[in-house]
Order: structure tokens, then C-alpha cells, then sequence
């Protein structure tokens, strides 16, 4: 994995500095900052509550920010609508994968070539090739409802989705929630390839160690601050955390 | 794709025949094509009521005021500027674009506003047309406008009808049809896969607005005469009524529903004020057995194809045991 960009601090592709976004009176994120870098997979882990899913809808706009900066390829995203911001490259997989249950499989990655389908026909069936080939089983399932498909299989449609849009950053909020732990691997493997392929992926994780297994660099978040940051291994070496967080 | 619009040939050819048949050769009373008219009408307003209630999913009231924007911009414009029957057309659209015109703005409040206070928001536009339009002088105030040319005849409705169908299915199996589709099954989600959700909401009450001003532009110029009275709550339960029966989010049950609605609407007559009882009744039958309507989100062709798949299954069940 490419490290050098990480190692000199040059061209995130994605940073975000003492982001503030609070529920009310609740504060939910107390001033984060991390970077993400080009072709790295980047893990921001933690347990329930303590601001993962929040970071990621601050990112696209789901949630409005209270402060702080985001800044995406070099420009500042914060306040932008969240369509704009998909255009732009950003592709958030949501939280509980919130694919369209009553559109087939086909119509639901249709939908998701909304911004060049009538330019480029070739993209899409490009693009649905690729992702059939990531998740064989969807191609099978092509014209069934998505809401008839299992739990894994919706996770896969919401990536495919995700990749059919297309994007220089694909956020994937907890891809591992309410699996079955074979269709997890099985899912974690093509995040893999797919970062392999040259997807910048960003990663919001519960399961710590199987996000560890497969990303560069990881954040920790504790009640909506970085508690720690590292690479993988860092991370591994360190018995507090493990203790905290793996065990 | 080819032996589609071969198909859809045929059936408009059939359909034409069929209409030449039936009002050429008398072979039915002149009150029966009245009823056929309206029914010709009344889908095309379902049609358009569909797109926004039935494929997007929002419950809006607002088509009472695009079908009066519609009639009394049509009327206007036979009365005034196209006064013959060649220049028809130009009225029709001019009652399609105006209903368009105000159909882009009523779509505003539905970027912020959802569920019930949408529906609200729409009726209180609905409202707000009749209260203009019965206090508007050059309009005729409450009495309305009478005396406007009777132009539509049976194939003005059912052209306007054939149109509407092609250009709702076009739109429907276009991009923006298919986001509606997903603004329906999750709003958020839609703007994550980058669908510009104002945007398809806009467009969509363009086209829904069009649809159901050119069918209130036929019905003032079939009746004569068009008044404030006739846009207000009973024409919001009206067209709601023949979009719940004959399917939200089909064309197939649009049509169903305006056939259904207007033959009982006919039959009921002889009841007196009783037919509301028994339609009512009717409709919340209709309600509790099939909830999404008779054809919902089903065009005729997948409703056969499920039903012939759903006969082998029986019958293959049947051999076993």
C-alpha cells in the first residue's frame, strides 16, 4: 500500500479538521480531524454512540455541521447539498444500507447512474459488469425485488450502487451490521479488491479487528473525539487499545 | 422493443375503430358517449395524479387547482385568441402549460415538507385557486364562465388520452421517472447515489400538473360552461378515489380506476344522494382487500405474466398431491 503520500501529510484527498456537529444541546462530535489519502483504506473505529455514523453524514451533507472544515479534492464541502457533493465524487453507502426494497436489483444500480445514464450507456453497462463481477449472486438476482434479497445480499447492492455511481472516495458505513458472519468475510474481501482495483475507501466500523485486517490506517473515536490514530499494526501493538477495543 | 410498438399500434388502431364505430354508426346513445368522454377525461387526470401520488409517493391534494387552471386558461383562450375548432390543440396546451406554470411552483414546497403537512400545504393551494377565481370579476366570479365553445368531442379525448399515455410512460421509464420511484422508497438514499431530488420532484409536477390541466381544458369545453364550485373538495376526493381503486403508481390502474369510478358514479344515479353511501362503502372494500388498488405498482402486462405464473404454480401444486 502507497504510504508516502500519508508520510509527508501532501494531497489528502479528503480532510477534515475539528468538525463539530451536535443533536440539540447533545454534542456528537467534539472537533475531529483525520485525513484520507489517495488508494488507502482508512478505518474510523469505535463503539455505538461514539459519533462514526455522524462523521460520515456530516461528510455528505445528511447532517448539517456546526463547524469545523471538510475539505474534498481541495475544496470546501461543508454546507454543499448532499446530491452536489455525490457528484462531486463522494459515494456514501448509508448506514443499514437503505437500498429502494421495491425496485429489482437492475432498477435499483439503475437509478444510481442518474448523472451520466442518457450521455453514456457504455459507463453503466460497464459499471454493472464490474459489480457483477464483485458480487456474482446479484447478477442472479437481477430482476427480483431488492427487498426480497437477504441482509448480505442488500449490503452488496448498496456497494454495488455505490460503485455504479462511481467516485474518487467510497464511504461504507458499518457493511458488517446485522450479517451473517460468512457473508461478512465474503463482503470484506471485495472491499479488498476493490480497494486493490484503486478505490479510496473510507471504513466506519464496529467490528474492529476485521477493519483492521484490511485497512492502512485507523481512527478510534470515543465519545465524538479521536481517542487514537495509527496504522493496523500501531494499532495492534498497543494493549490498551486491544484491551479497549478487540478484546 | 419493436413488437412493443407494434403492439401499441394495434391497440390504438383498434381503439380508433372501435370510436368511429361507436359514434359514427350510433351505435349507442348519446348519453353513453357523454359517459365515455368523461371517462376519456377523468383517466387523463388520473394519469397525471398518478405520477406525483402514485409513482413519487407524496400525497398531494393539489390537483382540484391544476384542473381549474387549466379549464379557465383554456376557455379564456377559446373564447378570446384561438375561436376555431382547427386551433383546439392550441388550447388544450395552453391549459397544459399554464396548469405546468403553477404545478412548478406548488413542487417548492415538497423540497422541505413531507406526509401530512404536504397534503396540507397542497390542499390549502387547492383552495386558494377557488377563492381567486370565485372572487375574480373578468372570470365571472362564482357563476363561472358559460357559454365556451363544446369543442371536445369523443376523439379529442381519446387522442389526448393516446398522448398522455406515451408521453407518462416515457417519462415514467425515463431517468427521472425511475428516481422518482426511488424518492418514494427512500428520499435520503436517492441523494446518495447523487439523484438531484429537487430537481425529479420539479419535473415531476410539471408533468403530472400538464396531464391534469389538459384534462380539465377537455371537460370545460365538453360541458359548456366551467364554475369555481367544481374545484373543490369533492373533485380532491374524486380524483383520489379513482387512484386508490384502480392502482397507485400504474397507468393500466389509473384508467381502471377512472372507468370504475365513472361507470358506478352513472349507475348509482337512480340512488339519489344514497350513492355516496353505497360508493363509499364500495371504496373502503376495495381498501381493505386490496390496499395498493386493483393494478398497483403493476402495468396489465406484468399483472397477466404474474397471474399465469401463479396458475402453473397451482396447477403443478395440484398434480403433485
Amino acid at each position: 500500500m502507497n504510504m508516502s503520500d500519508r508520510e509527508n501529510k501532501t494531497n489528502p484527498i479528503l480532510k477534515v479538521s475539528d468538525l463539530r456537529v451536535s443533536y440539540g444541546k447533545i454534542a456528537a462530535l467534539k472537533g475531529i480531524s483525520f485525513e484520507v489519502y489517495k488508494g488507502e483504506i482508512v478505518s474510523i473505529l469505535g463503539a455505538n454512540g461514539a459519533g462514526k455514523t455522524t462523521t460520515l453524514n456530516a461528510l455528505t451533507g445528511v447532517l448539517r455541521a456546526q463547524g469545523g472544515s471538510v475539505e474534498f479534492k481541495g475544496k470546501d464541502i461543508l454546507g454543499i447539498a448532499t446530491d452536489k457533493i455525490t457528484e462531486m465524487g463522494m459515494i456514501h453507502v448509508p448506514e443499514g444500507r437503505r437500498i429502494f426494497p421495491g425496485l429489482t436489483v437492475g432498477e435499483n444500480l439503475r437509478v444510481a447512474a442518474y448523472l451520466y445514464e442518457n450521455r453514456d450507456r457504455a459507463r453503466f453497462e460497464e459499471r454493472k459488469a464490474y459489480v457483477f463481477d464483485l458480487f456474482p449472486r446479484l447478477k442472479e438476482r437481477i430482476n427480483q425485488p431488492g427487498g426480497t434479497l437477504s441482509g448480505g445480499e442488500q449490503q452488496m447492492l448498496a456497494i454495488s450502487r455505490g460503485l455504479v455511481t462511481g467516485g474518487d472516495i467510497l464511504l461504507l458505513d458499518e457493511p458488517s451490521m446485522g450479517i451473517a458472519p460468512k457473508l461478512v468475510l465474503e463482503i470484506f474481501d471485495t472491499i479488498q479488491q476493490i480497494a486493490a482495483n484503486g478505490q479510496t475507501i473510507m471504513l466506519v466500523e464496529q467490528n474492529a479487528m476485521m477493519a483492521m485486517d484490511i485497512s492502512s490506517y485507523c481512527y478510534v473515536l470515543e465519545t465524538g473525539e479521536v481517542a487514537h490514530e495509527g496504522t493496523s499494526d500501531q494499532m495492534k501493538e498497543n494493549d490498551s487499545i486491544v484491551q479497549a477495543y478487540l478484546g | 422493443m419493436k413488437k412493443k410498438n407494434l403492439q401499441s399500434l394495434v391497440s390504438i388502431i383498434i381503439l380508433a375503430v372501435v370510436l368511429i364505430a361507436l359514434s359514427e354508426m350510433k351505435l349507442v346513445s348519446t348519453s353513453k358517449l357523454l359517459v365515455l368522454q368523461y371517462i376519456g377525461i377523468y383517466s387523463i387526470m388520473v394519469v397525471g395524479i398518478n405520477i406525483v401520488n402514485g409513482y413519487m409517493g407524496i400525497f398531494s391534494l393539489a390537483h382540484p387547482g391544476f384542473m381549474a387552471v387549466g379549464a379557465y386558461a383554456a376557455a379564456l383562450c377559446s373564447k378570446y385568441c384561438f375561436t376555431t375548432v382547427y386551433l383546439y390543440p392550441l388550447c388544450l396546451l395552453a391549459g397544459g402549460i399554464a396548469a405546468m406554470c403553477v404545478g412548478l411552483l406548488v413542487a417548492v414546497p415538497s423540497f422541505k415538507s413531507k406526509g401530512d403537512y404536504l397534503a396540507i400545504i397542497t390542499l390549502g393551494f387547492t383552495l386558494m385557486v377557488q377563492s381567486i377565481l370565485q372572487n375574480a370579476e373578468i372570470v365571472g366570479a362564482s357563476r363561472g364562465m358559460t357559454n365556451i365553445s363544446k369543442f371536445t368531442s369523443l376523439y379529442w379525448v381519446y387522442a389526448c388520452l393516446v398522448l398522455a399515455v406515451v408521453i407518462a410512460g416515457r417519462f415514467i421509464n425515463s431517468k427521472y421517472g425511475r428516481s422518482l420511484k426511488a424518492i418514494r422508497e427512500d428520499e435520503m438514499a436517492t441523494e446518495l447515489v447523487s439523484v438531484n431530488v429537487r430537481h425529479a420532484k420539479t419535473v415531476a409536477f410539471g408533468v403530472s400538473a400538464f396531464l391534469i390541466g389538459v384534462s380539465g381544458a377537455l371537460l370545460c369545453h365538453l360541458l359548456g360552461y366551467t364554475s369555481p364550485s367544481s374545484y373543490g373538495y369533492s373533485n380532491v376526493v374524486d380524483g383520489l378515489v379513482m387512484v386508490y381503486i384502480g392502482g397507485v403508481g400504474s397507468i393500466t390502474g389509473s384508467i381502471t380506476g377512472a372507468v370504475i369510478w365513472q361507470l358506478l358514479v352513472q349507475m348509482l344515479k337512480g340512488l339519489g344522494t344514497w350513492r355516496w353511501v353505497v360508493g363509499g362503502a364500495l371504496l373502503c372494500l376495495v381498501m381493505i382487500f386490496l390496499p395498493k388498488g386493483i393494478f398497483g405498482y403493476q402495468e396489465i402486462g406484468e399483472a397477466l405474466r404474474d397471474l399465469k405464473k401463479h396458475d402453473i404454480h397451482k396447477s403443478g401444486g395440484e398434480a403433485r398431491s
